[in-house]
């Protein structure tokens, strides 16, 4: 909105305001066949590399949101900007390109094609990027940066070649993140990749995910509802605070 | 997008249980349909082959149809027979080249006996103007002498030499099977003296033997059964008149094609005896119109079963389609547009459908191969081994493109779906 309250788009602007990984101006969305928009966000912004912790109970748009971020879904109105793209100004085939290059996902569950080895899913944004498979064979070949990255998420060597369908939840989270980290995409997006963990293996994996993020130089939006898992972090973004729409009720 | 596409392949192969009966099904599907169209295709070439030499077939009147059956397929019986005036009267018309006569009605063990002349092996044209060959020994001279087709010869082993008996009556019937053949001409048993080429026609399911030989094996029998206890020496028949009376009907090369109509017409106004000319042409147009019915009927229940096939090859693709929805999430995010998705379904219901009409041409081949004997020996159809036809792969292509066309269901469905999920699929 163009009369947006300075004060709440200070509070969230990305602290580097230049090299901002995504950066949102004055969006709303609504789904097709919907009275009223669902997300309306008048300012945000997530600096390279930042880690920020999006609070965000389900039905706060964070869903919608995710999607205006990956380009699969544009806004109505506003500009969502994903470093330095204004993804309404460019066509779908290079939205997906886009996404593919430089964005990582990391979903609640079922982020892997359970017919492909563990190995092989983490290897798949390499597939479908060049540019990631050429940043993931800067030190060593992609496998191996494959293999390194599910060493260091503490999959057993043993497991990297049985079908992903065939491990637990838990030992799929951290084949998801290897998967999303692998490439060092600029912006890894998860939501809620902890919800189907148990408590104690929780905070570990949002450990290692932050401290991979921090290793590549990634910026990373960890949506949650989960408050306990906030504190490391670098900043806490409330959904409900940025999004006007939910206030009305009408999100989705 | 490529790979998108080898995603899809390692997919497939992923759920080859599910595709793969799939596939069985199509590779069937179109088995069957190519297999009535071989058949068809095949039937008529028989058909056409074994009278490709003939102008016309004289006979006593009744159907056009039944008439070039019996003469020239030796299947069905005729109830009369002509004069051997009336076919001497023929035979010897200006406008006639050479005219066979055909003495049919007895058997040997379930092939027919064609009574003729030694002219037979002379004129007697097939397929593409070929003219019979002997494989082995001579043509007939006297009597009690038979050469046989080469399947006759094949199934039997016979060789030259050897001695066969006769049966009176055309039943169907295999060995041990005789008291069915009717009553026996075991007392005169006939030698083998040669054995013909392989012609592809009814011919080489034929024995064939002087119209002499036919009339001296019913010399001592009366009333179509033998006259109790009579049985003459072979040696007496000699003073018998042999001459034919009687033959079941002719085959008529003319001089001139063009005379045919001609000639038919005169055959059908000879005053002496009710008989008919047929044209084999226009008798086998009026039996694929008999048969036309049934041919397209049979054509569209196998069209049916392909279009149940790839029914169900896109049914099962939609019913996948709900458990993959996350799959398809997943190579969103990963960067896959709804194109590529849309694309990955049609390549696989497109490889499915490929290999499957594939794998059905393979399965034609094999059937065919292993049935042809068998379809030769009940049907008389000869069906050659030999690459597609042009038709044939005409078919194949029409089932490989609704195959296409049926997954573009799923394919939409995809598209569709990755559109309104996004990245979060709802199930």
């Amino acid at each position: 909105m163009a009369d947006a309250a300075p004060g709440r788009s200070d509070r969230n602007m990305a602290p580097a305001g230049n090299g901002a990984a995504i950066r949102i101006a004055d969006l709303a969305f609504r789904w097709p066949r919907q009275p009223a928009p669902c997300l309306e966000i008048g300012e945000f912004a997530v600096a390279a590399g930042e880690r920020v912790f999006l609070h965000g109970p389900s039905g706060s748009g964070k869903s919608t949101l995710l999607g205006l971020i990956g380009g699969v879904a544009l806004p109505e109105r506003g500009r969502i900007e994903v470093l330095g793209n204004d993804l309404g100004r460019l066509s779908g085939r290079r939205r997906d390109r886009l996404r593919a290059d430089h964005v990582g996902f990391l979903f609640q569950q079922f982020n892997l094609l359970p017919w492909l080895s563990a190995l092989d899913n983490v290897l798949l944004p390499t597939t479908f990027s060049a540019l990631r498979k050429a940043r993931a064979a800067v030190e060593r070949s992609p496998r191996e940066e494959a293999e390194r990255l599910l060493g260091r998420l503490d999959l057993a060597a043993a497991d990297w070649h049985r079908p992903a369908g065939m491990l637990s939840i838990g030992q799929q989270q951290r084949v998801a993140a290897a998967r999303a980290l692998i490439g060092r995409p600029e912006i890894i997006v998860a939501d809620e990749p902890t919800s189907a963990l148990d408590a104690e293996r929780q905070q570990l994996f949002v450990d290692l995910l932050l401290q991979e993020a921090a290793a590549g130089g990634t910026a990373l939006v960890f949506v949650s509802h989960d408050h306990r898992l906030a504190a490391h972090f670098d900043r806490t973004v409330e959904l409900a605070a940025i999004n006007r729409a939910a206030e009305t009720g009408a999100a989705a | 997008m490529k790979a998108v596409l080898i995603l899809a392949m390692k997919g497939a192969l992923a759920r080859r249980g599910t595709l793969g009966l799939m596939l069985v099904s199509i590779a069937l599907a179109t088995a069957l349909l190519l297999a009535v169209e071989r058949i068809r295709h095949d039937a008529r070439q028989s058909f056409v082959q074994s009278v490709s030499g003939v102008d016309l077939v004289v006979g006593p009147r009744g159907g056009a149809v039944p008439l070039l059956m019996h003469a020239v397929f030796r299947v069905g019986d005729a109830s009369t027979g002509m004069r051997w005036e009336s076919y001497r009267q023929i035979a010897t018309h200006p406008a006639v080249d050479w005219a066979l006569p055909l003495a049919l009605g007895d058997s040997y063990r379930g092939f027919s006996v064609l009574g003729t002349t030694p002219d037979y092996f002379e004129r007697f044209r097939y397929g593409d103007r070929q003219s019979l060959r002997l494989a082995d020994g001579r043509p007939f001279t006297g009597l009690f002498e038979a050469v046989l087709g080469s399947e006759v010869a094949k199934r039997f082993g016979h060789r030259p030499g050897d001695r066969i008996a006769l049966a009176h009556g055309s039943g169907h019937i295999e060995d041990g099977a005789k008291e069915l053949a009717g009553p026996g001409h075991d007392n005169r048993p006939f030698t083998v003296v040669g054995i013909l080429a392989p012609t592809g026609t009814p011919v080489d399911r034929s024995v064939h033997v002087s119209l002499e030989s036919i009339s001296a094996l019913h010399v001592d029998w009366v009333g179509g059964a033998p006259a109790p206890g009579l049985s003459l020496p072979a040696a007496a028949l000699s003073k018998f008149d042999l001459a034919p009376k009687e033959i079941s009907a002719a085959l008529v090369g003319l001089k001139r094609r063009a005379d045919a109509f001609r000639m038919q017409r005169h055959v059908n106004e000879l005053r002496d005896e009710p008989l008919m000319a047929v044209l084999p042409g226009i008798a086998l147009d009026e039996l694929w119109r008999t048969l036309g019915l049934m041919e397209r009927t049979l054509f569209a229940v196998s069209a049916l079963v392909v279009a149940v096939g790839l029914a169900g090859l896109a049914a099962t693709m939609l019913a996948g389609l709900a458990e993959r929805r996350r799959e398809l999430a997943v190579l969103r995010a990963l960067g896959a547009g709804p194109g590529a998705l849309c694309l990955m379904l049609l390549a696989e219901g497109l490889f499915v459908t490929a290999a499957g009409a594939l794998a059905g041409l393979v399965l034609l081949a094999a059937g065919s191969a292993a049935a042809a004997p068998w379809l030769l020996d009940q049907f008389g159809i000869v069906l050659g081994q030999r690459w597609p036809s042009v038709n044939e792969l005409a078919l194949v292509g029409a089932i490989i493109g609704t195959g296409l066309i049926a997954s573009l269901i799923p394919g939409w469905r995809a598209w569709r779906m990755s559109l309104a999920d996004g990245l979060t699929p709802r199930t």
